[in-house]
């Protein structure tokens, strides 16, 4: 090989390995960038797609308990009693619950589930077991940990108890598939019992004209409830 | 899982706990958590995972520390990461079991990341030992620690003898109870504002766990400087051997391999 030769391969080797430096980055973050607007357009359309379920004015209004964070003792749990326009269908109901669970009380730091999160889906099976989805931000955004997972388990598990008497047991699947933890700590691969002794619903009251906003006594209403306990199936 | 015979049981007469009570419980509400005796299931284990009889008592401890390898766990503002500081928990913990006369294996040494059944698959294939899980969490006071034993799981009533893999944790789930008690006690002495007893939740590490198991959150990763962490580690390590050497009594460890409680 020449000289000349020589230099043109070096030269040529070199203009190759600049280009790419130049190159390589740019479209690494154009990459990224694509892959951030797919991940915000798919966000987006699954928040149009799961519009919380409206609350009808026309449903009695019952005093409905929500679980969020106690503001004195750490890592527990305290009823919030709301009085609230309820479906007397069980899934309706359910949905209208955890979406005002997921909306978050006043206090924010009362917390229990990522600002974020969404239900995408709830399902109720005729032996009792619930199955409600969740967006991944309940799994991506929740504080990774033992007791922030099992709190914001245990208060969507606490309010459907209190408010929901026909669900007696709940699966949790985040953005329809079944995960082995929460966040790394709380198992999600049984399912959490709820209402051991279910109540009946009263039948639905027939709103009276003269008392339109008489609170209906919720079904199920206990001053506290025990602890969701995971159940595994024989 | 539906899988079988990770962990096999055949019926066998075995106690597994003795009548008589810790002898040191740090507190009121410790002695008062005596052992629920586990009905129904008794028997030995057979581990594909090898055998080391323990004899003449409980001597051996399984730790880990959780998370690792690509697993941060929780994460602080100031660039704490809790597969790390649970690593360096670990070596304390490791430490004071040893003064206490427990061998110690761990689940991992470095930044690997075992999956859960591998973590699990390390305890099963011992004899006799207690495992406890460190985790630190990312919520709760600081400065404060917390025990954790399995919720309640499904007995297991199996006529071929054979435990589910996937809940390995339940015929130990009330020394599990005894173990965590005995454990908080002294975390509760040590640390203010800490629960005077064992919590209940459904971590997954300890389902498939076939051992009397906790798991140790310690809070937080919040705070601002790594060494409040740090300073916790002596007591938190001395509350664990403490703990399971108080423990020992109420564990008959099977003279012969693969007795379950």
């Amino acid at each position: 090989m020449t000289p000349r030769w020589k230099f043109l391969l070096i030269g040529g080797l070199v203009f190759i390995v600049l280009a790419g430096a130049i190159y390589f980055p740019i479209l690494r973050r154009r990459v990224k960038r694509a892959a951030r607007l797919q991940q915000q357009s798919e966000e987006q359309a699954r928040r149009e797609l799961t519009q919380p379920i409206a609350i009808n004015p026309g449903d009695p209004r019952v005093k409905t308990k929500l679980f969020w964070a106690s503001d004195t003792i750490d890592s527990t749990l305290v009823p919030v009693t709301v009085e609230l326009p309820l479906s007397n269908d069980p899934v309706l109901r359910s949905k209208q619950v955890l979406n005002t669970l997921l909306a978050g009380p006043v206090d924010a730091e009362l917390r229990t589930l990522p600002p974020d999160a969404l239900l995408l889906a709830f399902y109720l099976l005729p032996d009792g077991t619930a199955i409600a989805d969740f967006s991944e931000a309940l799994a991506t955004s929740i504080p990774s940990g033992i007791v922030s997972e099992q709190l914001a388990v245990d208060s969507i598990t606490r309010t459907l108890e209190a408010n929901v008497p026909q669900v007696q047991r709940l699966k949790i699947l985040i953005h329809g598939q079944e995960v082995e933890t929460l966040a790394g700590h709380l198992d999600l691969t049984g399912t959490f019992a709820i209402n051991k002794k279910p109540v009946q619903i009263p039948a639905r009251p027939v709103p009276t004209p003269s008392s339109p906003d008489k609170p209906a006594t919720p079904a199920g209403d206990k001053t506290s409830g025990t602890l969701a306990q995971p159940e595994r199936k024989p | 899982m539906a899988l079988l015979a990770a962990v096999m049981v055949s019926p066998s007469p075995a106690p597994s706990q003795t009548q008589q009570p810790a002898p040191a419980t740090p507190t009121s509400q410790a002695t008062a958590a005596a052992p629920s005796p586990q009905g129904g299931v008794a028997g030995t284990v057979a581990s594909p995972f090898g055998s080391q009889a323990q004899q003449g008592g409980l001597n051996l401890a399984v730790l880990d520390p959780a998370h690792g390898g690509t697993d941060p766990g929780a994460r602080g503002t100031g660039g704490i990461r809790e597969s790390e500081i649970v690593l360096d928990f670990a070596i304390q913990v490791r430490r004071a079991l040893e003064l206490q006369g427990f061998q110690v294996v761990q689940t991992r040494q470095g930044n690997e990341n075992p999956s859960f059944d591998d973590r699990s698959a390390t305890a099963n294939a011992q004899r006799g030992a207690v495992f406890v899980t460190l985790h630190i969490s990312s919520t709760g006071l600081p400065g404060t620690a917390r025990v954790y034993v399995n919720s309640e799981i499904a007995p297991v009533a199996d006529s071929n003898g054979l435990i589910p893999w996937d809940r390995a944790q339940a015929p130990f789930l009330g020394l599990s109870r005894t173990f965590g008690d005995l454990v908080q006690g002294f975390l509760a002495q040590r640390f203010k504002g800490s629960p005077e007893s064992a919590q209940t939740a459904s971590v997954r590490q300890l389902r498939t766990t076939a051992a009397p198991a906790i798991a140790v959150e310690i809070s937080s990763v919040t705070v601002e400087d790594r060494a409040e962490l740090d300073r916790m580690a002596p007591g938190v390590a001395d509350a664990i051997a403490r703990g399971a050497a108080a423990f020992r009594p109420s564990y008959v460890v099977p003279n012969s391999p693969g007795a379950l409680p």
